[in-house]
């Protein structure tokens, strides 16, 4: 690891400020993905710029029609909340599924999500709730944000400060862990919204998180396991890797699917 | 039964320190003056170096110097050897190939070591080490052991085929002859998947030169740390013994890969003196473990099973393909013929067997001794093919098994071993009740209305631990002998200290040792201290790897302190005034036969180093007794796991529903440490079945396992419930030892990969499955099933 300089501003526009000022500065917001690939000297940031302390940062509202969570809000916080247990409870599970309960402690939804791991859980929620990220500049859809692999809209410098999801009717996250990482080999979120209409969300399976268009046609007109006869998932443009083949994920994704429509509340 | 002595449930007396952070670790040692050594490695899985280039290296912040081959060469440090000479079935040596401690002319696999950086801190040496530029010409390679006598790649110029040895043993004519009468021959093709032994500390190494007087101090994560030095002295060339002194402290977990001399850790006491004898410092981080470290397993074998009408096997026919990875490890060539083949007549009467096995040279890691070593590669065999064959015959598992079990002992196997002892029929009884298998209909009709898939599967595994005796070995290509040795010294209040040649890295010897010395000698086990792993403190020793610290390290304390107790007789006898033949010693006291005159252990200490009241021209001053034990044949621990699994028939995963594990361990000096040591190996042995693969990419040559995201370390989620985790014993007494000890340390790791495989092989359906059976694995196992039943 190269050594850098280490910030810990109060507040957003400072945050901003010291990037823009920094050689080839980067943003923190937990480290679970940037402290490891830094130790492997993947990524040699100059300064790293540390948000965790900035006023305000952290917390949950839950409104009438939305749960609001700040962007440096724990995994563990948000696992445990009682408000967000009852209003969207598969978020909640979905929380609690992420990394170990070291990496719960520290790892936040905001890092999370501009992260866009393709094997990460976050993602799913946002898209399959129809999420809106909302930034200190502007609020993004989540069918805008995540736009490949690691890759989000984003712009130079922009920073998440909350994430705001729609309370479905019902919804359901189903996880199938990769064996040795415990990353989704495949996750899959399916939420009903008010308006009846239904959203599945895809991840680990490509290289970024995405819907199933013929999913959630069938499911909007009948939110049930037997309206997914007959729609399999397509294998091509999945990932192939030892722990599972393209075919074998799409399987999966089919298996997660019906298991989430069971399960959805 | 006193409260800590032989079969008491003592907690361990060196938990304390390890679970509150005061263990001292290679890497928590700290040396004045001490620098940190980086080695470069090779990013290639063969080729040649064609030059190194240090220059900007050394100008780099914090560089004390960096050394190469050309360095090593010109202090003559010898490379590393193999231990264990087998010949070829025409009569010729093994081919073992140059071995040097960094790499010379040629690299063999990735992660080779071929340079060396010292500097003032690690990061520094690792800095420095990115910045030398080792430029490379890039051969073919080949990492697959099946492949390897048919390659192009050549590791070593000594083996043209790639092929170290070609060894076999067992009568061919004899056995070909049975398969000519057999009535049914169940045939099958098996991998013994490679493993990564994962030690959870990693390896380490302090090297120090003392100028002033010449002597060289290496501080290591050593199993043994004599044979460390034996080999550093006498092949390396480093110095003579007296002048190096090897000190294995704390030891964080070996299963095997800590009994080896490595490149680095000889590196680091060499380059100690290069550098004007700073002390130089290296700790693997876990990638160097996944690269560097001896591997285990990797076997491709064929096997025929020959059985006559009545279901009785009349003979076994093996032909394994071993990998040895890109050079002979330290033991690496006794793995797979003398810890592997000779066990192969399981627990079964097998009047006739052959084996033949061709070990080769692949560009990838070493493989040498992992937990069993050899074992647990002839018991998958054996136990797959055993149930293969069963369900062809139709026979119940449990049945076809007992009907070939050896009820009568000694037996003489067909292949070197002398089993002494043994009631196989009680340990599958007890297995078949402490696991209901008479209701495994029920359970998986149960199961079946879940959607899941049960299957059960045996294993009836026979271990030879406690390697013996020397003499045997040594006819056999040992290189050295494998006896052990203790002295226990009596201090003058009682209390007592016993240096053993054994080394604990986990096992516990601190506690049972103790109660050992508490049993027979009536002391408090918080008045023993068990010393070991210095060889400045401890007399020659042989350390501790294949279950041998009970009944063969254990045995020479024992017999220690029957010197002990000999002469403590003797100093009773003449301060009671009493002849030798009337004392008695029992619990701690001394007693005139017939008299309540008598003494306490503690006294009789005292007495013998005052040497107040006896003639000390006919009885020596002091209580301290050596005893170098050489055991008289190996012992033979044995047991019958039977494994429960319910496969999910949407996904693949696979869950161990149950696992009974029976075993038959002889004495059982501390029940709560040997139910550990077999829930730890059961927990590894399903490691490799349903979990571990060392992967190495056919095309690059690159391992692709090399970190925790790839490689899947068993986890707690992974294994049973601890309520259907039954854990039962059955006793024979060992007759080659006095305390009547086998060993446990690898019968979970030994016995658990056919109890799984042979699980899922049943709840699917199918012939075979690969380990490890994850659930991909699994799931493409069930999709010709699922397109039939279309």
């Amino acid at each position: 690891m190269e050594n850098f300089n280490y910030h810990r501003p109060a507040t957003v526009n400072a945050a901003v400020a010291l990037l823009k000022k920094s050689k080839g500065g980067s943003y923190m917001a937990g480290g679970h993905t940037l402290l490891p690939t830094m130790k492997q000297g993947l990524a040699s940031p100059t300064d790293i710029i540390d948000l965790t302390a900035i006023k305000g940062f952290s917390g949950i509202t839950v409104g009438k029609s939305a749960v609001v969570i700040k962007a440096g809000t724990t995994h563990m916080e948000v696992a445990t909340s009682a408000a967000v247990k009852k209003a969207i409870p598969a978020l909640a599970e979905l929380a609690g599924k992420i990394g170990g309960v070291h990496v719960r402690h520290k790892g936040t939804i905001g890092g999370s999500i501009a992260n866009s791991d393709p094997a990460a859980d976050y993602p799913s929620a946002c898209l399959g709730l129809g999420a809106t990220i909302v930034t200190n500049k502007r609020k993004i859809p989540a069918d805008a944000f995540f736009t490949g692999m690691f890759q989000t809209a984003l712009k130079d410098g922009e920073i998440i400060t909350e994430v705001s999801f729609p309370i479905p009717k019902k919804s359901s996250h189903q996880k199938f862990p990769n064996p040795a990482s415990r990353y989704s080999l495949v996750g899959v979120f399916i939420a009903q919204g008010s308006d009846g209409k239904v959203r599945v969300a895809v991840t680990g399976a490509g290289p970024k998180v995405y819907r199933v268009p013929e999913m959630e046609a069938a499911l909007s007109k009948n939110f049930a396991v037997s309206a997914l006869a007959g729609i399999s998932a397509k294998a091509k443009g999945l990932n192939s890797d030892m722990h599972a083949t393209a075919e074998y994920r799409a399987h999966l994704i089919g298996v997660l699917a019906r298991r989430a429509v069971e399960a959805a509340k | 039964m006193s409260d800590t002595g032989i079969g008491a449930r003592v907690l361990r007396k060196e938990d304390k320190r390890f679970i509150t952070g005061k263990g001292q670790y290679t890497d928590d040692i700290n040396l004045k003056d001490q620098t940190y050594a980086y080695f470069v490695r090779s990013p290639h899985a063969h080729a040649t170096i064609k030059s190194i280039n240090t220059a900007k290296a050394k100008k780099m912040p914090g560089v004390v110097d960096i050394f190469t081959s050309k360095e090593v060469e010109e202090d003559k440090i010898g490379g590393l050897i193999c231990g264990w000479m087998i010949h070829s079935k025409d009569g010729s040596g093994m081919k073992a190939g140059p071995h040097p401690i960094l790499a010379s002319g040629k690299v063999r696999f990735v992660g080779d070591q071929v340079a060396v950086v010292i500097a003032e801190t690690r990061e520094q040496a690792k800095a420095a080490a990115q910045a030398v530029v080792v430029s490379y010409g890039v051969l073919p390679h080949n990492v697959d052991a099946a492949q390897a006598m048919k390659t192009k790649a050549q590791v070593h110029d000594v083996a043209s085929d790639n092929r170290v040895y070609n060894w076999s043993i067992g009568d061919e004519a004899a056995t070909d002859a049975a398969f000519k009468t057999a009535a049914h021959v169940t045939k099958i093709d098996l991998i013994n998947n490679r493993l990564i032994p994962n030690a959870m500390e990693t390896r380490a190494a302090i090297g120090s030169y003392d100028t002033g007087s010449d002597h060289y101090t290496l501080y290591t994560t050593s199993q043994n740390p004599h044979v460390a030095r034996l080999v550093i002295s006498a092949f390396h060339g480093l110095a003579p013994e007296h002048k190096l002194r090897v000190i294995a402290p704390d030891v964080g977990g070996g299963f095997g890969s800590k009994i080896f001399i490595y490149g680095e850790e000889v590196t680091c006491v060499w380059a100690s003196k290069r550098i004007g004898g700073r002390p130089v410092k290296w700790t693997a981080d876990r990638s160097e473990a996944f690269l560097s470290d001896a591997h285990g397993r990797d076997h491709v074998s064929h096997a025929e099973l020959a059985m006559d009408a009545s279901g009785k096997i009349v003979g076994l026919k093996v032909h394994t393909i071993a990998s040895m990875g890109a050079y002979l490890s330290t033991f690496s060539s006794c793995v797979p013929t003398y810890l592997y083949a000779t066990l192969l007549s399981g627990q079964y009467k097998i009047p006739n067997i052959y084996a033949e096995v061709d070990a080769v040279y692949t560009n990838t890691a070493p493989v040498d001794a992992y937990r069993g070593a050899g074992r647990p590669e002839a018991t998958y065999l054996l136990e797959r093919i055993v149930e293969t064959a069963a369900r062809e015959l139709k026979i119940d598992p449990a049945e076809f098994r007992r009907r070939n079990f050896i009820t009568v002992f000694p037996h003489q196997t067909p292949v070197i071993f002398m089993y002494d002892a043994g009631d196989y029929g009680a340990a599958l009884d007890k297995a078949l009740e402490m696991s209901d298998y008479k209701n495994f209909p029920a359970r998986k009709a149960a199961s079946a209305k879940n959607g899941k898939l049960r299957g059960v599967g045996f294993s009836a595994y026979i271990e030879a631990c406690g390697i013996a005796p020397s003499a045997a070995v040594g006819s056999l290509g040992a290189g050295v002998g494998l006896w052990e040795s203790a002295e226990v010294r009596v201090n003058a209040v009682g209390t007592v200290e016993v240096l053993t040649g054994s080394h604990s890295h986990g096992q516990g010897h601190e506690t049972t040792f103790a109660q050992l010395v508490s049993e027979r000698l009536g002391v408090d086990i918080n008045n023993v201290a068990i010393v070991h792993g210095d060889t400045d403190k401890v007399q020659m020793g042989m350390g501790t790897y294949g279950s041998r610290s009970g009944a063969v390290g254990m045995t020479a304390v024992s017999k220690a302190l029957d010197k002990i107790e000999a002469k403590a007789k003797r100093v009773a006898a003449a301060v009671m005034e009493a002849s030798t033949d009337d004392i008695d010693f029992k619990d701690g006291t001394f007693t005139v036969k017939g008299t309540d005159t008598k003494m306490a252990f503690g006294e009789v200490a005292l007495a013998s180093y005052v040497g107040h009241k006896f003639n000390s021209s006919e009885i020596e001053i002091g209580l301290k007794e050596t005893s170098f034990h050489d055991p008289s044949n190996f012992v033979f621990p044995a047991g019958v796991h039977i494994c429960e699994v319910e496969v999910d028939q949407d996904t693949g995963l696979t869950k161990i529903a149950s696992y009974t594990a029976v075993d038959d361990f002889g004495t059982i000096i501390n029940p709560m440490i040997v139910e550990g040591q077999v829930q730890g190996g059961v927990a590894q042995g399903i490691g490799q079945a349903l979990l571990e693969g060392a992967h190495y990419d056919r095309e690059s040559g690159q391992l692709l396992t090399g970190s925790y995201m790839d490689y899947n370390m068993p986890k707690a989620a992974n294994m049973p419930h601890i309520e259907n985790f039954k854990l039962g014993f059955t006793f024979t007494k060992c007759p080659s030892n006095p305390l009547g000890m086998k060993g446990c340390g690898e019968a979970g790791a030994i016995a658990a990969p056919p109890a799984v495989i042979n699980a899922i092989t049943h709840a699917l359906g199918v012939r075979d499955i690969a380990m490890p059976a994850t659930p991909l694995t699994v799931w493409n196992a069930m999709q010709p099933m699922k397109r039939a039943a279309e």
